[in-house]
């Protein structure tokens, strides 16, 4: 079985900076990591990868320094990694990035081996959108699983998943054909630590680093800022409120009712409101 | 690799600068909304959304359209005549029986049909699992712009629709145009937008549009489908007062200061983004961009400094009360009352004077 799972380097921190002119974040200084929601994709290929056999697959597309991740990804035991950087790649929006990461993924199994599961995380912290993995699908046409809570059975012969996915009001347990893209769910795995001889294996490994020529992209105008839909316009903190909070000054034992009497003082019909819902509750 | 007609990409450099729109794209007219359904119940953010769509078809003169997808029968029809209730001037329909269950494949072929066939310039979706689900396949296949998570919508002096969410984490807002290309797609999370008044009206047009899929097409089968128990959903971001507490609790056994809060107050309990990273508290609990948004007549904030990404989540609520050490904490920047204290200490003389204020009513319900 072979796996490809999508990581994403990002910041790590509060301390956000803009461009001024391009409105695109300036991401020198400030730590990274990989995305908090991606470890449980990789965890779960993992698991499939020791219990099936085969291999896994890192791909992240980004600058050169997101190498790093790829190493971390590594050190958990992932068997190879793809960094796909290319200047063309810059200001891309979700499409843009899930058209190169396509691009890549269908890359990967025509250079190694025909690819039967692709992972991402549920979304990013920092884009925090969920779209990248849907359009991954959608151009490799491969079943879309979103929100997988648990990967119940893959019959690798009969080429088929069973999964079950997070739907608003329930869940739906789901068996589709293979290939298929899931995102997965947080909080569904606990990633594991990486052995030693993994860690040794990852600050060794070489990592394949892909141009978008590399990764078969003929029509480089699809990718970065030429190839997104979307243009960001204007990035703004946005303004205190008009009034400022009236201030509580009260100190002590009376900061408690004299709390109460500010609330009740600007809203007078919600004590009846709280009384209503004590009553109920 | 499975890929739709290319569109025309910009005609050089940067996409950054406002270009005809390409001639294609001129017909794209009226505003959509997503009226999502799921087992025959709608679910409330398509009204919310319904809300918004009025204000943006105004501005611009165009109608607004209701778009429901769904198993043939009552419940199909009923949800269409309700976008009516709403503001929906007319309403479009896809009925099929493989459509009695959400799955990607058939309800995105079923509404990439809708608009590549009636054409409209602006399309509405709840933030979802199945909204950003489906948006996602769609905008893909339609080769689009899809702004996620929006916190505001508007149009701006020539038609375009300005999306605008936060951003980075968080930590800043940043608006969205999807200039040469449509429709312009956005979802928005429950909650962000006020429900509107519903007003009994009856449906102006009901186009019924057909679906060319059998169920052998569709290779992803629904083995079962397994309700959440009521008591595992938390109804935080409906509930009328909610009291959360943040990082200034110090530790997770201090969280029981909020939830005993709650109780005397008969209200939902939830949390700030750090105590879900840090596992305190489940991420159904968490307030904010990526976790709840509420509207509640009160909102009472321990503990919680107030990052944009916080911020967000709890703008619809009529009273913000911060309660926080530090004086320069961004939540007294949106707070409507403040109090610069440590909450540990003013949390249990709050539930103590609470319980005292409202004994009278406590003790009606034990005596009824």
């Amino acid at each position: 079985m072979h796996i490809v799972v999508c990581i994403k380097q990002v910041p790590d921190s509060a301390q956000i900076r803009v461009h001024p002119v391009t409105n695109t974040i300036m991401r020198q200084g400030v730590p990274t990591i990989i995305n908090p929601y991606d470890l449980f994709a990789v965890e779960e290929a993992l698991r499939l990868r020791d219990q099936h056999g085969g291999t896994v697959t890192i791909l992240t597309m980004g600058p050169p320094m997101a190498e790093e991740s790829l190493r971390k990804a590594l050190t958990f035991g992932a068997d190879r990694a793809v960094l796909l950087t290319d200047r063309f790649f810059a200001g891309s929006d979700t499409l843009a990035t899930s058209y190169a990461l396509a691009s890549a993924i269908a890359r990967i199994g025509e250079t190694f081996e025909p690819v039967d599961i692709v992972f991402t995380g549920k979304q990013t912290i920092d884009g925090d959108t969920a779209q990248v993995g849907p359009g991954i699908a959608k151009r490799l046409g491969l079943a879309q699983l979103t929100y997988v809570s648990r990967v119940a059975a893959v019959d690798l012969v009969g080429r088929a998943i069973e999964v079950d996915r997070r739907a608003e009001g329930g869940v739906q347990a789901l068996r589709t054909r293979l290939p298929c893209l899931i995102t997965m769910l947080e909080g569904t795995n606990d990633i594991r630590r990486g052995s030693l001889p993994d860690a040794l294996r990852a600050a060794r490994a070489e990592i394949v680093v892909w141009s978008a020529k590399d990764a078969g992209i003929a029509d480089v105008g699809k990718c970065g800022l030429r190839g997104s839909p979307t243009v960001v316009k204007r990035v703004f903190a946005p303004s205190p409120r008009a009034e400022k909070a009236a201030m509580v000054e009260a100190g002590g034992p009376e900061a408690a009712d004299a709390l109460i009497e500010a609330i009740f003082a600007q809203r007078p019909r919600l004590e009846a409101d709280l009384a209503t819902l004590v009553r109920g509750y | 690799m499975a890929e739709p007609a290319k569109p025309a990409a910009p005609a050089s450099g940067r996409a950054n600068t406002k270009k005809e729109l390409p001639e294609r794209f001129r017909n794209h007219k009226h505003v959509w909304v997503f009226v999502e359904q799921e087992r025959g119940q709608v679910h409330p953010v398509s009204w919310e959304l319904m809300g918004e769509g009025r204000k943006l078809a105004d501005k611009l003169g165009v109608e607004l359209a209701g778009v429901v997808i769904g198993a043939p029968g009552e419940a199909t029809l009923a949800a269409a005549r309700e976008a009516a209730c709403y503001g929906a001037d007319l309403a479009y329909t896809v009925t099929h029986d493989i459509l009695a269950d959400y799955r990607n494949e058939p309800y995105s072929k079923a509404l990439t049909d809708l608009v590549e066939t009636f054409q409209p310039e602006i399309l509405l979706l709840g933030a979802t699992t199945l909204g950003r689900d489906l948006a996602g396949a769609v905008a893909t296949t339609l080769l689009t712009g899809l702004t996620a998570d929006c916190t505001a919508l508007d149009v701006d002096a020539d038609g375009s629709l300005a999306a605008t969410r936060p951003t980075f984490g968080g930590s800043l807002l940043c608006t969205i145009y999807t200039l040469n290309f449509r429709p312009q797609m956005a979802t928005v999370r429950p909650r962000v937008m006020a429900m509107p008044e519903r007003v009994e009206r009856p449906l102006g047009r009901l186009v019924e549009h057909p679906l060319s899929m059998a169920e052998e097409d569709v290779v992803t089968k629904v083995l079962r489908y397994i309700p959440d128990r009521d008591s595992a959903k938390s109804n935080l971001a409906y509930a009328d007062v909610v009291v959360a507490g943040g990082l200034g609790l110090g530790s997770p056994e201090n969280f029981q200061l909020i939830t005993q809060l709650a109780s005397v107050l008969g209200a939902e309990y939830g949390c700030s983004r750090p105590l879900v990273q840090k596992g305190w508290q489940p991420a159904e609990r968490q307030i904010g961009q990526t976790g709840k948004t509420i509207r509640p007549k009160l909102y009472i904030a321990a503990g919680i400094s107030g990052a944009i990404q916080h911020r967000v989540g709890v703008e619809g609520a009529d009273l913000v009360v911060a309660i926080n050490t530090d004086k320069n904490a961004p939540i007294f920047d949106f707070a409507h009352i403040g109090i610069v204290t440590d909450a540990l200490h003013l949390l249990p003389r709050l539930t103590e004077a609470f319980r005292r204020r409202l004994s009278p009513h406590i003790r009606d319900r034990i005596a009824s």
